[in-house]
């Protein structure tokens, strides 16, 4: 229970709830009403936006668990990506598989491919690990580039309108369909990740990450705590990629570059390295980011032109910029801020 | 036999450039700890600033490099002060990070003030060719091999023989005693990132003078990575094994099999060398305790 002197639990599972005071529980109904309400306040054009974030929230979950929690570095989201994408992609248009059923096959997929490239982190951790992912991207775009079966030498794959047992999506009503698709689903997952680090499994990825040799001491099995860090969150990442094929209509390997690896990477820098919640912001701000300079750059079009001319470049450098401030100023991310703020409100008129 | 020939020529000159290259990624980690993703785009920045002054500002080429050699020397202590000090002793994934928003911010600047069109520079080599066994090689090729082993060769001479250079190995050896010994570390580290700018600058208008200043040089950055674990991390004369071996490995297979497999195979090459001996052909073991 919550007092003024701080939060007491009385017992064991009152400690382990996923919320403890009014007020967390008051912020949640307050998120949900406003998820609730986006897509009848937003238009179009935002919605669609938001329907990205939406995606790109569980691929950033996906890449905290196994980075932030786990402390495998990995610069291969871009072709865990593409993995699941293409694998939904390919069994729902040529196998004719329901899209579901194709989902949940690319998930698995992913998770095992995940596994298949994280045995290298068995014998390496830190920066030897980020450069064995940086190749295993670089050789998963060369599959994916090269191969013409995946995409029947056209070089893409066409996925057509998502159609689910009979419930067609319209074009007008496209992006507010999709939010309702995109949004359980996005929760359900957030939901999953926060409740997977309060089993054991989640504890020993936070285990081997804090020190994997005293891990092993204490009993946990390495090898598996890792390949399962691997394969889970490449999990997330494959249902991310399978969403984003049947959400952009087509699959290309452009979409999945060592860019977009870095893009998640800078995601969960930004949000809060081994925070659920952080993953989340992260998502919202890098994708909001683009977003709002192109709308900047729109207002300052006739005053300032050449600002809207070389808006391409001033993304790149205010992307680079946020990843260094961040780093500099708060490494804990828009997470830790956020807790700062509330201890400033809950303490206040006192310092602390 | 003169497919062969050509295609070592090829493969040598990349490989060279590719040393180079590798060469201030290694000063960088053996002082500081840190892995430069930005590599690549300080080769571009050294291309670019070059450029500027040899063709933009009309100086000659020898004033030109001196030019480049001041703006790489402060890239590299700028970048070095403000960017990287204030994360020593961060996690991996931090200066991981820092050094590819770095790299981005770089890109970017670049991309604002030059464009991303191709920008043709007069050659400073010589474009004829000369026949080397009974085949013709372009010559510019050769003496791109002859300056990066000579570039090498003078790093190496400096690590050995010079006060600094024994003090910057004295400070990748073991930095409490260097601190001990009245060594700064943070000159050292100041140090260790203008050099690597100033190889990297090097590295950077030897490409560009064999093919064109474009935005396209950063991605020698990436193909860095399998350069230095071939040859270990920490090691000076395994980045030129290591880049001559990446460089010929990828003249051969695209001249022998498939350009396109030439682009993936050091990859292959590093996930191998990965699995069977991760500290590379020179790197140091190390043992790591609770």
């Amino acid at each position: 229970m919550a007092t003024a002197t701080g939060i007491h639990h009385r017992s064991y599972k009152a400690e382990l709830r996923l919320r403890h005071t009014k007020a967390e529980w008051a912020r949640l109904a307050l998120i949900f009403l406003g998820l609730f309400l986006a897509p009848y306040i937003l238009n179009t054009y935002w919605l669609g936006i938001g329907n990205s974030i939406l995606i790109a929230v569980i691929g950033a979950v996906g890449l905290n668990i196994l980075v932030g929690f786990t402390g495998q570095i990995s610069l291969g989201q871009g072709g865990f990506l593409a993995v699941g994408a293409y694998t939904s992609a390919i069994l729902s248009t040529r196998a004719g598989l329901p899209v579901p059923v194709a989902v949940i096959v690319a998930v698995l997929a992913t998770a095992v491919i995940g596994a298949l490239f994280g045995l290298p982190a068995l014998r390496l951790k830190g920066l030897y690990l980020a450069i064995a992912t940086l190749a295993s991207q670089e050789i998963i775009m060369f599959v994916v580039k090269r191969w013409g079966w995946l995409t029947e030498d056209k070089g893409y794959i066409e996925v057509p309108r998502l159609n689910l047992f009979g419930w067609q999506i319209e074009r007008e009503t496209f992006e507010l369909q999709w939010y309702w698709i995109l949004l359980p689903v996005t929760v359900l997952s957030v939901f999953a990740a926060r409740n997977l680090f309060r089993t054991a499994l989640g504890r020993s990825f936070m285990a081997v990450r804090d020190q994997d040799i005293a891990a092993e001491a204490i009993g946990v099995n390495l090898t598996r705590a890792k390949v399962t860090a691997f394969a889970v969150s490449s999990g997330f990442v494959g249902l991310s990629g399978a969403l984003s094929a049947y959400y952009t209509e087509t699959v290309t390997w452009e979409r999945f570059s060592l860019d977009v690896s870095v893009l998640y990477l800078a995601m969960i820098i930004v949000g809060g390295l081994g925070s659920i919640a952080g993953s989340v912001y992260g998502a919202v701000f890098m994708m909001l980011l683009p977003a709002l300079l192109t709308e900047a750059g729109d207002k300052v079009r006739d005053t300032a032109p050449f600002i809207s001319e070389q808006l391409p470049a001033i993304k790149n450098a205010v992307f680079g910029l946020a990843i260094i401030a961040f780093l500099l100023v708060e490494p804990r991310g828009l997470d830790r801020i956020w807790s700062r703020i509330k201890d400033y409100i809950r303490f206040w008129p006192f310092r602390y | 036999m003169n497919t062969f020939i050509s295609l070592s020529v090829y493969g040598l000159a990349d490989g060279a450039i590719l040393a180079l290259a590798a060469l201030g990624f290694v000063l960088i980690y053996k002082a500081t700890r840190v892995i430069n993703f930005a590599q690549g785009e300080f080769l571009l920045v050294g291309a670019y600033t070059f450029y500027t002054a040899f063709v933009l500002m009309g100086l000659p080429w020898i004033l030109a490099s001196v030019v480049g050699v001041i703006v790489a020397v402060a890239l590299g202590v700028v970048v070095e002060r403000f960017v990287l000090r204030p994360l020593i002793g961060e996690h991996a994934i931090s200066v991981i990070m820092v050094t590819i928003g770095l790299s981005a911010v770089l890109k970017a600047l670049v991309q604002m003030f030059y464009g991303t069109s191709v920008r043709e520079q007069p050659k400073i080599l010589p474009t004829q060719s000369v026949e080397v066994a009974g085949v013709t090689v372009p010559l510019n090729r050769l003496l791109v091999i002859v300056i990066a082993g000579v570039v090498l060769a003078a790093f190496t001479i400096f690590f050995r023989k010079s006060r600094h250079g024994i003090a910057m190995r004295a400070v990748a050896d073991d930095q409490q005693a260097a601190l001990t010994m009245g060594i700064s570390v943070r000159r050292v580290f100041a140090m260790a990132w203008a050099l690597a700018a100033v190889s990297a600058l090097i590295a950077g208008v030897l490409l560009s003078d064999l093919s064109a200043v474009e935005q396209g040089i950063a991605s020698f950055g990436l193909i860095v990575f399998p350069v230095v674990i071939l040859g270990g991390l920490d090691s000076v004369p395994g980045t030129i094994v290591g880049g001559l071996t990446i460089g010929l490995l990828k003249q051969y297979v695209s001249g022998y099999a498939d350009p396109g497999l030439a682009e993936v195979i050091p990859y292959v090459v590093l996930v191998g060398i990965l699995l069977v001996r991760p500290y590379g052909i020179f790197g140091e073991t190390r043992i790591e305790r609770v």
